[in-house]
């Protein structure tokens, strides 16, 4: 990878806005302003997906992630009482513990990508093609080989699980209400 | 006829030839289109500004604006001129930080989804083979900005307006997709161009017109709520809540929530005008004896078509939002959950058999 050019520079932008964020977002003490950077680490994740030609992966990122899950987070924090009081200190234990599972995590991704070379490519245009909806519509509910029907059909059970759970959680509190 | 090729062709050509860096010409290449993308959006904001203040006068009948300019059309450069040399007033107490950044994530949903829109034959910012979905994805980044407004200013009517605003937009946005994944099934394709490449002889709404009409009249209700406009604005009754979430925002700041909501209505109009009415596409009469009434009409520039369509959705979005009285929290929340969703997914079912069968 040539240092200067465009693939380069819009890389190293958006793993610079990535990594600032991050950081961030675990030593800021106020919570909602650690929701907000972590809305900005997805935001720049799903930039790399699109420089990645990941069209689609991209476009879920952003409503899965940056637009979903980080809504339902200002939503939790603003539902919970004390708003924007600082949170409190971290044991000692909770952070050793903490510190072995982030060196873990650590270890393993660095072995995967030292044991498993990336291809370099040289030329700007080797770029992979964007993949085509149908191919993503057909491999998401296919039953061949390389194709996910069950995962993705598994997935939506849990989903319907949790949506009923949901449901009958909110229903309990409401007859004890009465 | 505007044809934007020969334009962007030489421009292209006269920055290849005088700087030979070539990471260097497509970075100019990509702010001269964001600073056209953002003059568009400022005067689109403009114009419709001014028109919102015409016609709602009209609806009330009174005159409107009509000192500053023939029929008041400095206006909103005098408004604009106005908002900018404003003082954008420091509140304490506030978590100044996002404060600050709430109305650039709402302005930045905004703009990143009028990148997306197609406003003529081959001008659009991008043309994603997933662009509907992105339009969808990125237009829900806005609500946050919106929380997050309402959180900062430390003020119980912003609160309760954020809140407010955020539920509204969750519920619509779901009716409001599936309407527009209706269209999907029957165009195919998820790709912009495409989509309305498909609707070169008959508009969607006419190709399979039952579903398609239902689809359409979900998607105008869903989307209008998306604005926090009209009978759905809840999120800044005034007459309840000061202003709801922008209360304690002024200059600049307030002007950013202003614009987005105003391109906000623009958005809708134009991805409606896209999937249902044929966005750049001209109307067309697909029999033998209408030739000559199909190629008057596609004569008329296509971008013509894009806006014409898309301020005639707008004026019904005026008329809509200055004759309903405002809807209670519990009566919008109703008429999506009970009302347009379940019909939306029956739509959905619906014009799948109509695909299976026609």
């Amino acid at each position: 990878m040539e240092l200067f050019s465009a693939n380069s520079i819009i890389f190293f932008l958006l793993a610079t806005i990535i990594l600032v964020f991050g950081v961030i977002s675990v030593t800021t003490t106020k919570i909602l302003r650690a929701a907000t950077s972590l809305f900005f680490v997805l935001f720049a994740i799903a930039g790399l997906y699109l420089f990645l030609s990941y069209d689609f992966i991209a476009a879920v990122q952003l409503s899965v992630y940056a637009g979903g899950i980080v809504v339902l987070f200002v939503f939790a924090i603003l539902l919970v009482k004390n708003l924007g009081e600082e949170t409190e200190k971290v044991s000692c234990q909770k952070k050793l513990v903490g510190g072995i599972a982030a060196a873990a995590g650590v270890i393993v991704s660095l072995i995967t990508i030292f044991k498993y070379g990336f291809i370099i490519n040289e030329s700007a245009d080797a770029i992979a093609e964007t993949v085509k909806m149908q191919t993503v519509g057909e491999t998401l509910m296919g039953v061949d080989q390389y194709q996910y029907l069950l995962p993705f059909e598994a997935s939506s059970i849990l989903l319907l699980a949790c949506i009923i759970g949901s449901v009958v959680v909110a229903q309990k509190n409401k007859e004890e209400k009465r | 006829m505007l044809e934007l090729d020969k334009l962007v062709t030489l421009i292209h050509s006269t920055l290849a030839d005088a700087i030979d860096i070539e990471w260097l010409v497509k970075l100019i290449e990509y702010v001269l289109i964001g600073v056209g993308f953002l003059a568009l959006y400022a005067v689109l904001a403009l114009i419709l500004i001014l028109l919102e203040r015409k016609i709602c006068a009209y609806f009330q009948c009174r005159l409107g604006p009509t000192r500053v300019g023939p029929w008041g059309l400095i206006q909103p450069i005098a408004d604009m001129v106005k908002i900018l040399l404003k003082e954008i007033i420091k509140i304490d107490k506030t978590d100044w930080i996002l404060f600050k950044v709430a109305p650039f994530i709402v302005i930045m949903g905004s703009f990143c989804t009028f990148g997306a829109l197609q406003f003529g034959k081959g001008i659009c910012g991008v043309d994603f083979n997933v662009g509907l979905f992105y339009m969808i994805a990125i237009s829900s980044l806005g609500v946050i900005g919106i929380l997050l407004a309402g959180w900062a200013s430390n003020n119980k009517y912003t609160l309760i307006g954020a809140m407010r605003s955020g539920a509204q937009l969750v519920s619509y946005e779901l009716s409001a997709g599936i309407a527009l994944l209706t269209m999907v099934v029957l165009s195919g394709s998820l790709q912009l161009s495409e989509i309305i490449e498909g609707q070169a002889k008959a508009w969607y709404i006419f190709q399979a017109p039952l579903p398609a009409f239902i689809a359409f009249i979900i998607y105008l209700i869903a989307g209008h709520a998306e604005t926090n406009r009209g009978p759905f604005d809840l999120p800044e009754a005034e007459s309840e809540l000061t202003a709801g979430y922008h209360t304690e925002y002024s200059g600049i700041q307030f002007g950013f929530f202003y614009l987005a909501e105003y391109l906000n209505m623009f958005i809708i109009a134009g991805i409606a005008t896209m999937v249902f009415l044929g966005g750049y596409q001209p109307f067309q009469i697909n029999a033998e004896w209408a030739e000559g009434f199909n190629n008057i009409m596609a004569y008329i520039p296509t971008w013509a078509w894009f806006f014409g369509k898309v301020f005639g959705l707008i004026l019904l979005s005026l008329w809509v939002r200055w004759t309903f009285p405002r809807l209670r929290i519990d009566q919008l929340l109703k008429l999506e959950w009970k009302i347009l969703m379940p019909i939306s997914l029956l739509n959905l079912l619906l014009m799948s058999v109509w695909v299976l069968i026609f």
